[in-house]
């Protein structure tokens, strides 16, 4: 998921176009690479690709990582509260998942030149940003049968083609990503349906999740195809392979017929099967809400980048400690 | 049923191993011996031994110093909660005042609960954690690869499946300890703070009460004294490989054994029992 570029400049500008960043660069180069990607050609790292491409997917695959990584506090915050041993055991195993997301990809975006470090640092300063869906809190125990199901289900819908990304080292962390992200969408679907299917007070939980995360889930595709210029580039460089509103409209014609075979409600009185073109006619989402959140002023943004820095910066004596004895353990075998 | 991203078979067997919490399972063979109310009690603490800790380890996640621990965190935690699972539905299967394991696990009070109190113990920093798990690793690695042997089938079942991954969670504690013990001043000092704080309940790992002593005497249990040696050295030796002091002895603190816990368990129970016990008649 969490692969739509967001730019922290609010709306990008009208019509801006990034194709010729480099005019420094040789024309053949480019040509040459322009043609292996369109060739749907892996690119290496070992291989030459214009500046603007590795900028374009060091930014979009490190927020892909932090989304990962921050994308594991809303639900951590359930683990030690899951209400049987099944369910803990799910939900933990689920958690360590994505924590081994965000590690595949911050060594996908090591191969571009850029550290981990750089990147932590990035996300810390609040200069790179994560998906805007993990800065929601997490209410109740449907709030994780929810994200299971709507959040990895928007992840997946998102990930599936980036596993032709042209960019080897993502594409293949694509592969293994997507294979846990729809064991994910499975489980929090399941846990949906026992809450829908069980007592009041569970239908009640189950029905306010969706009511509150559909429409955060919509917008994890980012902003509308008219408002997102970056797309046309990124996708005759085939790091992306959908546009926002495409995916977006898949997601919805999935999803909503297993609400309704769940018994729940989506939050939308626009919501309408539309036969001529075969998928649903749905609401306008509140891009205003949106923008803001992607700006870091959702409910729990301060939270989250809290709990990341408090992590961070409680942990370097740690990772300092683990160093120094690297380093010792080195000097005594030289000795 | 509405259309869902298909299922890999590695996916099929992770959701057959996440199903070990259902109240049947491959222990449930009849056994030779009875499962009398020692046994049960027996097989309970160390059910509660593996829950409480893996409840402490998964408070972490998100949380560790850098990801490759946090992952390491969680798959220990994990672990554990596999073992807690599995030796309480066996304690659940002969004592008919429990359903299955969930019960056990989320509708006992700290009365009730056997589990020794070095494992209720907070996580406190990274040190100390990790003194936490040397000490109960250790502990729990010697004490399964006795247990393994027992004359009892289903406990020697659950030893044996458990011994491997304990050996792997006494491996990276070792590890861990070395590190921070001969890292930089600070780790050192942490290190030597976290031993100090746990050093106290050692002493209740090796206790032997009457029940106990004839357990063992009929071959169910492993008598811990019959390995205090060892673990001794051990941690000694790890210690030494630590270049740190071994913490002052200190006067034992016992009773988690006989549901006399520390003030921390009241605080995890009310966490992790809240769903269930909020909604008790529902199903999750
Ligand atoms: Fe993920
Ligand atoms: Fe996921
Ligand atoms: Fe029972």
């Amino acid at each position: 998921m969490y692969t739509t570029e967001l730019d922290k400049q609010k709306q990008p500008p009208e019509g801006a176009n990034v194709t010729a960043i480099d005019g420094a660069e040789d024309p053949a180069l480019v040509e040459a690479f322009e043609a292996r990607v369109a060739a749907d050609e892996f690119i290496e790292p070992k291989d030459w690709m214009p500046e603007a491409y590795r900028k374009t997917l060091v930014r979009q695959i490190s927020q892909h990582a932090h989304s990962e990584i921050v994308g594991m506090l809303p639900e951590g915050n359930w683990i030690t509260r899951a209400p049987s041993l099944r369910r803990k055991a799910i939900l933990l195993a689920k958690v360590q998942d994505e924590g081994g997301h965000g590690l595949y990809l911050y060594c996908a975006a090591e191969t571009l030149g850029t550290s981990r470090e750089e990147m932590i640092e990035a996300l810390h300063s609040g200069k790179a940003k994560y998906s805007t869906i993990f800065n929601y809190p997490t209410l109740t125990w449907a709030d994780i049968a929810a994200i299971g199901w709507l959040v990895d289900g928007a992840a997946i819908m998102n990930q599936v083609p980036l596993q032709r990304a042209s960019y080897g080292p993502y594409a293949r962390a694509m592969v293994r990503v997507c294979k846990e992200e729809s064991f994910h969408q499975r489980q929090g679907y399941e846990a949906m349906l026992v809450l829908a299917n069980g007592t009041p007070e569970q239908k009640r939980m189950a029905q306010d999740a969706i009511n509150r995360w559909w429409w955060p889930s919509l917008m994890m595709f980012g902003p509308p195809d008219d408002q997102s210029p970056n797309t046309e580039r990124s996708m005759r460089w085939r790091i992306k392979r959908e546009t926002n509103d495409e995916l977006r409209q898949k997601f919805v014609d999935i999803t909503v017929p297993q609400a309704e075979f769940a018994g729940l409600t989506v939050p939308d009185p626009d919501l309408s099967w539309n036969e001529a073109k075969g998928g649903y006619d749905f609401g306008e989402i509140d891009w205003e809400e949106f923008y803001a959140v992607v700006r870091g002023e959702g409910p729990v943004a301060k939270e989250r980048m809290k709990a990341r820095r408090d992590a961070w910066e409680d942990g370097a004596w740690v990772r300092e400690a683990a160093d120094a004895h690297e380093a010792k353990k080195a000097a005594r075998k030289v000795a | 049923m509405p259309s869902l991203p298909t299922i890999s078979e590695k996916d099929e067997a992770r959701a057959a191993a996440s199903d070990a919490g259902a109240p049947e399972g491959s222990f449930d063979a009849p056994t030779a011996s009875a499962h009398d109310e020692a046994t049960i009690a027996y097989v309970t603490s160390l059910g509660d031994d593996a829950l409480i800790l893996g409840q402490r380890l998964s408070e972490w996640c998100g949380h560790a110093p850098a990801l490759e621990v946090d992952l390491s965190l969680a798959n220990m935690g994990l672990d554990l909660i596999g073992q807690a699972t599995n030796w309480l539905g066996l304690a659940a299967r002969h004592d008919e005042r429990y359903a299955n394991a969930d019960a056990l696990a989320f509708h006992r009070d700290v009365l009730d609960f056997r589990n020794c109190l070095l494992v209720e113990q907070p996580n406190g920093d990274f040190a100390q954690t990790m003194a936490r798990q040397l000490l109960f690793s250790t502990w729990q690695h010697l004490l399964l690869e006795r247990l393994a042997g027992a004359s009892d089938e289903a406990i020697a079942g659950i030893a044996a499946k458990s011994v491997k991954e304990v050996a792997y969670h006494r491996e990276l504690s070792h590890d861990w300890v070395v590190r921070l013990g001969d890292g930089t001043e600070e780790s050192k000092r942490r290190m030597a703070a976290g031993l100090d704080w746990c050093w106290r309940f050692i002493p209740e790992l090796f206790e032997v009460t009457e029940e106990l002593e004839a357990l063992v005497q009929r071959g169910i249990a492993v008598d811990p004294r019959s390995f205090e040696e060892e673990y001794r050295a051990a941690l000694a030796a790890t210690l030494e490989e630590a270049t740190l002091d071994a913490p002052a002895e200190q006067r034992p603190i016992l009773g988690g054994r006989r549901g006399h816990h520390s003030e921390h368990l009241g605080h995890l129970l009310a966490v992790m029992q809240y769903l269930p016990r909020t909604y008790p008649e529902a199903k999750w």
